[in-house]
C-alpha cells in the first residue's frame, strides 16, 4: 500500500460528510455536461442527418461558362465592355466515367454517383408541376441518399419506364402506384412514365419536385447520349466535406460544392449551439472546481496540525503535496463516475418523456464512449487542478508553526 | 561519556524573532549531551525551553551560532535533505499526544516509517506492533485516538517517537496534560526505554519530581543556561 494514497483515502473517508457533499456537487456537474451534450449532440446529429438525408455531401458540376472578350485592350486603344452572361445550358462532364475512377480513389471519399439533372414539367390531367428531374444509377445513388429506407409507398426501382416521386408532389398531382403521368423537360422532349414507387426525404422541396428516373432515361429527356450533368459524392466525415471537395475540384478541373456551403447558416446555427453549450460547461466546470478546492483548503486548515506532525516525523513535502493532489483527483473521478450515471438517467428519461406524435423522440440524445471518457478526464483533470492551491499550501506548512497553531 | 564523540552539540546557539523590533529568545547557549542521557530541561515559561526544543528538533534553524546533530551540521541542508535527518535521528512526543485521530494506534505509530519511506514494509508494522506491546497496549492497536485515555494516547505517542528508532527523543511536557497517575506511569515508561533500550531523552519539563528522576537537570532562564547538573 503506497503511503500517499492511503492517507488521502482514509482522510475522505474519515470526513465522510464534507467527502458526500463535494461528490454530489461534482457528480451534478458533470451529469449537468453529459445531459447538456447529449442532447445538443443528438439535437446537431438529428439535424445533420435530416439535412444529409436528402443531399450529397459534395456535387461536381461542369463550372460556368465565363464570357470572353472578343478584342483585348491594349496601351494604345481602351475598351468599353458590357459583359453579358450566358444563359446556362446543360453540358456534360467531359470523359466522366474516367473522372467518376478518379474520385472514387480519392482519401475520405466513400461512394460516387453519377446524374443527369434538369428542370421540366408534370402533367397529370388538368394538373400540372414543375419538377427536377434526377437521372440516376439506383444502386449507386442510394449510398449516396437512402432513399429506399425513405419509401411511403412502392419500390425504389426506377428505369424501364417507370419513376419514383416526391410524396408530396404525388399528392399535389394526386397520383399513387401504377398510375402514369407526362414529363415534359425543358429541352422540349416529353415521355410518358408510370409511377413505381413514392418517397419521402422529409424536405419540403425535394418532396415536392423530384422525379427520379434512370440515368439512360434521364439522358434521353435531355438530349445528352451518354452524358452526366452532375456527380454526387459521399464521404467518411461529412465535417470533412470541404476539404474533399475542394481536393477534388482540384483534381477535375469540375466545380465542386459541399454540402457545408450550401447549408452555411444551419452550420453557423449549430457552431453558435456548441459555443452556448461550451460556456454553459465552462461555468459548470468552474463551479466544480471552486467547490473541490474550498473544500480541500478548508480540509488542510483543518488538519494542519496533523501535516505538521507528518512533516515533523520526516514525511517529504512532496508527499503532503501529493495526499491532497490524490484527494482532489478521486473526488473528480469518482464523482464523475457517479455524474455520468446521473446525466445517463436524465437524458434517457428526458428522450422516453418528450415524443413526436410519429413516436420518435422529440429530443434524441447522442450517449456515447467519447462523451463519458471526456467527462471523466475533465472532472478528474479539473479536481486535480482544483488541488494544486490547497496541496502547494498544505506541503509548504512549517512544522514548527503548524504543531504550535494547530 | 566524555571521550566519546556527543550525539547533540550545540554551540552558542541565538535565536532572534520579528522584523523591526527583534525579541532575542535565545542568547547564546550552548550544550552537549551524550548518546545514552536522559536529561530534562527546565525554565520558567517564556525562557526558551521550547524554541530550543524546535532548535534541536529542526523544526527551526537558529538566527546564529552552530548546531551538530548525529555528526551532521543541519544549517547547510536543504529542506528535504533536513526532513529526512528529523525522521531518521529524532523522535518528538508532545504535551499534547498529537496522534493523528482518522488513523488507528498501529497506523500512527507505522506512520513515520511509512511517510518517510512511501510503502508499507512488513518490518515496519512488526515494529511497531512490538513497540505497542512494549507500551502496555497490544489490547488497543487498532483503537482510534478518540477511543484510549489520555495515559494511553501519551503512550502510544511515545512509541510513535520511538517508531524509528531515533538516536534521540525529544519530549515538550509529556506529562503536562496528565493527571499525577497518568503521569507517573508514563515518565516510567521512558525511563524504563532508556534504561533498558539506551533510548537517550531531553525532557522539557515544569515538573521538578520529573527533573530530579532524570539524571541530568538543564535549566534555562532568560534565553541563556542558569545551571547545567549531571547526578
Amino acid at each position: 500500500m503506497r503511503f500517499v494514497l492511503f492517507v488521502a483515502f482514509r482522510y475522505l473517508r474519515d470526513a465522510r460528510g464534507q467527502t458526500a457533499l463535494i461528490l454530489a456537487a461534482v457528480s451534478v456537474g458533470v451529469a449537468v455536461i453529459v445531459f447538456l451534450s447529449a442532447l445538443i449532440n443528438g439535437l446537431q446529429s438529428s439535424l445533420i442527418d435530416k439535412t444529409l438525408g436528402s443531399q450529397s455531401h459534395i456535387t461536381l458540376r461542369v463550372p460556368r461558362e465565363t464570357p470572353r472578350p472578343l478584342v483585348d485592350a491594349t496601351p494604345e486603344r481602351a475598351i468599353a465592355r458590357q459583359v453579358q452572361v450566358a444563359p446556362e445550358r446543360l453540358r456534360s462532364i467531359d470523359q466522366w466515367p474516367a473522372v467518376v475512377a478518379s474520385l472514387a480513389r480519392l482519401e475520405g471519399v466513400t461512394a460516387v454517383s453519377p446524374m443527369v439533372t434538369g428542370a421540366g414539367t408534370a402533367v397529370r390531367g388538368e394538373a400540372k408541376r414543375p419538377i427536377t428531374v434526377r437521372g440516376i444509377e439506383p444502386e449507386l445513388f442510394r449510398r449516396i441518399i437512402d432513399v429506399p429506407r425513405r419509401m411511403v409507398a412502392g419500390r425504389f426501382d426506377p428505369g424501364g419506364g417507370s419513376v419514383a416521386i416526391g410524396s408530396v408532389l404525388a399528392a399535389d398531382l394526386g397520383v399513387g402506384l401504377g398510375d402514369t403521368v407526362r414529363i415534359v423537360t425543358a429541352e422540349g422532349v416529353s415521355d410518358v412514365v408510370r409511377i413505381s414507387g413514392v418517397f419521402s426525404l422529409g424536405n419540403m422541396g425535394v418532396d415536392k419536385t423530384w422525379v427520379l428516373t434512370s440515368l439512360r432515361h434521364a439522358q434521353s429527356l435531355f438530349a445528352l447520349a451518354g452524358g452526366v450533368t452532375g456527380l454526387e459524392l459521399k464521404v467518411g466525415d461529412v465535417f470533412e466535406a470541404d476539404a474533399v471537395a475542394d481536393e477534388a475540384q482540384r483534381r477535375t478541373g469540375l466545380a465542386a460544392e459541399s454540402w457545408m456551403r450550401v447549408n452555411a447558416e444551419l452550420l453557423v446555427g449549430l457552431s453558435a449551439q456548441s459555443s452556448s453549450k461550451t460556456m454553459i460547461q465552462f461555468f459548470v466546470v468552474v463551479a466544480v472546481a471552486l467547490g473541490i478546492a474550498s473544500v480541500l483548503i478548508v480540509s488542510v486548515v483543518q488538519k494542519s496540525r496533523e501535516i505538521g506532525i507528518l512533516r515533523a516525523f520526516g514525511t517529504p513535502a512532496r508527499r503532503i503535496l501529493a495526499i491532497f493532489l490524490t484527494e482532489g483527483a478521486v473526488l473528480g473521478l469518482v464523482g464523475s463516475f457517479f455524474g455520468s450515471a446521473l446525466g445517463t438517467l436524465l437524458a434517457r428519461f428526458f428522450e422516453t418523456v418528450a415524443r413526436n406524435p410519429d413516436g420518435g423522440p422529440k429530443f434524441p440524445v447522442v450517449l456515447d464512449v467519447p462523451l463519458y471518457v471526456s467527462a471523466s478526464l475533465l472532472a478528474t483533470v479539473v479536481g486535480l487542478a482544483a488541488a494544486v492551491a490547497p496541496a502547494l499550501r498544505a506541503s509548504r506548512l512549517d512544522p514548527a508553526t503548524a504543531i504550535g497553531n494547530g | 561519556m566524555a571521550e566519546t564523540p556527543p550525539l547533540l552539540e550545540v554551540v552558542d546557539v541565538v535565536k532572534e524573532y520579528g522584523e523591526s523590533v527583534r525579541t532575542a529568545a535565545l542568547r547564546g547557549v550552548s550544550l552537549t549531551l551524550h548518546a545514552g542521557e536522559m536529561a530534562a530541561l527546565i525554565g520558567p515559561s517564556g525562557s526558551g525551553k521550547s524554541t530550543l526544543l524546535h532548535l534541536i528538533g529542526l523544526l527551526d534553524r537558529p538566527t546564529a551560532g552552530s548546531l551538530r546533530l548525529n555528526g551532521q551540521d543541519p544549517t547547510t541542508l536543504s529542506e528535504p535533505a533536513l526532513a529526512a535527518l528529523r525522521g531518521r535521528s529524532l523522535g518528538f512526543v508532545f504535551q499534547f499526544h498529537h496522534l493523528l485521530p482518522a488513523f488507528t494506534a498501529l497506523e500512527n505509530v507505522m506512520l513515520p516509517a511509512f511517510g518517510d519511506e512511501g510503502r508499507l514494509s512488513a518490518e515496519t508494522r512488526a515494529r511497531a506492533t512490538a513497540l505497542l506491546t512494549a507500551v502496555g497496549l497490544e489490547e488497543k492497536l487498532h483503537a482510534r485516538a478518540n477511543q484510549l485515555s489520555g495515559g494511553q494516547k501519551q503512550r502510544v505517542a511515545i512509541a510513535r517517537a520511538l517508531s524509528r528508532n531515533p538516536p534521540l527523543v525529544l519530549a515538550d511536557e509529556p506529562t503536562g496534560n496528565l493527571d499525577t497517575v497518568a503521569s507517573h506511569e508514563v515518565f516510567e515508561l521512558m525511563r524504563r526505554f532508556h534504561r533498558e533500550r539506551g533510548v537517550t531523552f531531553l525532557v522539557v519539563t515544569h515538573d521538578p519530581r520529573i527533573a530530579d528522576r532524570c539524571d541530568r537537570v538543564i535549566e534555562i532562564v532568560d534565553g541563556r543556561i542558569a545551571r547545567d547538573e549531571r547526578r
